[in-house]
């Protein structure tokens, strides 16, 4: 069943296309994984799906219901969580706290809200940095309160942008686990944006690839990363497809 | 910031019921002039604009540089039915805050739109004009003449003591609502306005929230401020500096975002305010009562520099400093 459908979605800033008419279904229980070069319009993409960003053209359909001039506090009450890129937390408030504020979508009482942070901290293995003051966290563990937030205000469809950019190889294992996890054992749909291959390639089931803005592939990771545009586009035209599949 | 030990206790703690018992039985311990008393009556209502303040800035990130407008609506709503209507402005009291609440809601329809130091000089802008309406329009105002009300009681002690519920009021307002999802609202707005939205908060609607309850408090204050003086004009309750900065002020050095600072803040105010301007309770020449400005100034400056967090909220830099001053006493 679709959770999330993109019809034709269309943004220019000004003379640049930065999204051109790009479509996607997405359904529920998958992970989809979003891929392009730097610039080519993935984190566009999703500041429009949650209205960060109003659209310049296109429909956004979320289980059905037209979502595309809903307000984006009003989309992360449908149930669409996402993370950002560049990670904002609540700089001064411990980690408790973070999740608590975004606990509170759900649940109205500080015991209710206070019960939700405290599994989703120790979801994403947070628990010793749980009375940290979020500023002062190492990238791993933003990252991962990026996520924590997100879940807290209890998604059916959660947006991953970048959530593994700049962890070491040990944290980036950590992290594929929690992203299996979230479907696994919270059943949530993920569309997922990430530049690291090892991510991307091994745990989504489909992947969508776009260049300046359009659409140039989309299947499952083996194909993608097979097809001669994405290559070209994505990978660069020296690169050797069947190392990368081996390793 | 927001620390977790204090919520999960009683809304009032031991420690504050022993304040609210010192301040309850204060006047009846010491023997106070009528001088001293209409100290406390004034500091009281700097409790309750500076905690009002405190709740828009300290906590949800909307710097209000122009608290003396809802000050001051709130000081000529009482004033105002008593002046056309010959209404006690007790009834002020009741509806001072409410009248600053429907002007907070119009000026915040404007300067809600506004982000960061814009929206300061949006307010700071909107307390000036009310200034300048309030003195040219004589016909609603009496303009420049102000209203004068012959003041219920001479003595002060029952000034105090309503001073002292309104400021308790305010205070335990706050800290409810901080301990409540609004106010982790409050302060996901102040931390990132657009993480914020992304969690699912209406931040407008809470910006609102916050606003009613600031301006409630403020406008209360006003009003008290009117029955208690007696006298108001608009270049003394829509005062710039006066009102909107002392405001800030009496903030900062108690502690921005903590639940007692402007408490804290207006008492410190208030005596260094005093003592200046009686020249060190009259052991000084004279010509030191012309420096309280100075003086409080040079405290404000200390306190950023310093104590960023304010007395309340950097009192452990504080407590360790002393204490540290006490060991290398005992040591030489």
């Amino acid at each position: 069943m679709s959770i999330l459908k993109v019809e034709n979605l269309v943004k220019n800033f000004g003379g640049l296309m930065a999204v051109d008419h790009i479509s996607f279904d997405i359904n529920e229980g998958e992970i989809f994984g979003l891929i392009g070069p730097n610039g080519s319009g993935k984190t566009t993409t999703f500041n429009l799906i949650n209205h960060y960003y109003p659209v310049s053209g296109g429909k956004i359909y979320f289980k059905g219901q037209d979502i595309t001039d809903k307000k984006t506090f009003e989309i992360a009450r449908l149930g669409i969580g996402r993370t950002f890129q560049v990670v904002k937390p609540l700089r001064r408030l411990t980690v408790e706290d973070n999740v608590m504020a975004a606990a509170f979508a759900r649940e109205q009482s500080f015991a209710g809200a206070r019960a939700v942070a405290k599994e989703m901290i120790s979801f994403c293995r947070l628990d010793k940095w749980s009375e940290a003051i979020a500023g002062g966290l190492p990238i791993a563990g933003r990252k991962r309160l990026e996520i924590a937030r997100a879940l807290a205000t209890r998604p059916s469809l959660l947006l991953l942008d970048e959530t593994a950019a700049g962890l070491n190889p040990s944290e980036l294992d950590e992290a594929i686990e929690i992203i299996i996890n979230i479907r696994g054992k919270l059943g949530i749909t993920i569309i997922i944006v990430e530049h690291i291959m090892k991510v991307i390639m091994s745990i989504s089931d489909r992947i969508h690839a776009i260049a300046h803005g359009a659409t140039i592939a989309e299947g499952k990771p083996e194909e993608v990363a097979k097809n001669p545009t994405v290559i070209e586009a994505y990978l660069g035209s020296d690169y050797n497809v069947e190392n990368y599949l081996n390793a | 910031m927001a620390k977790k030990s204090t919520k999960d206790t009683a809304l009032v703690s031991k420690k504050e019921w022993m304040i609210i018992l010192g301040l309850v039985v204060l006047p009846f311990v010491f023997n106070f002039s009528t001088y001293v008393q209409g100290l406390l009556v004034i500091m009281m209502i700097w409790v309750m604009l500076g905690t009002s303040w405190n709740l828009l800035a300290g906590y949800t990130g909307l710097v209000s540089f122009g608290h003396a407008a809802y000050f001051g609506i709130g000081a000529y709503t009482g004033g105002l039915l008593f002046f056309h209507f010959h209404i006690s402005p007790w009834w002020g009291l009741l509806l001072g805050g409410p009248a600053a609440v429907i002007l907070g809601y119009l000026l915040g329809i404007m300067v809600f739109r506004l982000r960061g130091p814009y929206f300061a000089l949006g307010t700071l802008a909107s307390a000036e004009i009310l200034r300048i309406v309030f003195g040219e329009e004589e016909w609603l105002t009496n303009g420049h003449n102000g209203i004068l009300y012959i003041t219920t009681w001479t003595t002060k002690y029952p000034y105090y003591f309503i001073g002292l519920v309104l400021a308790l009021g305010s205070i335990f307002t706050v800290k409810a609502v901080m301990r409540a999802k609004a106010g982790y609202y409050f302060l996901s707005i102040r931390e990132d306005e657009d993480a914020a939205q992304a969690l699912g908060i209406d931040t407008m609607k809470y910006k609102n929230i916050s606003t009613v309850l600031s301006t409630f408090w403020a406008g209360t204050a006003g009003a008290f401020y009117m029955i208690y003086m007696g006298f108001i004009d608009p270049e003394v309750v829509f005062a710039l500096h006066n009102i909107s900065i002392i405001t800030i002020l009496v903030g900062i050095i108690g502690g921005v975002g903590t639940i007692w600072g402007p408490a804290l803040g207006a008492a410190v105010m208030v005596f260094v305010q005093e003592f200046f301007r009686s020249a060190f309770f009259g052991l000084a020449p004279s010509w030191v009562s012309r420096l309280h400005a100075l003086a409080f100034g040079l405290l404000v400056i200390f306190v950023i520099l310093y104590l960023a967090g304010g007395i309340v909220g950097d009192w452990d830099i504080i407590r360790k400093a002393l204490r540290f001053k006490r060991k290398t006493e005992i040591a030489e």
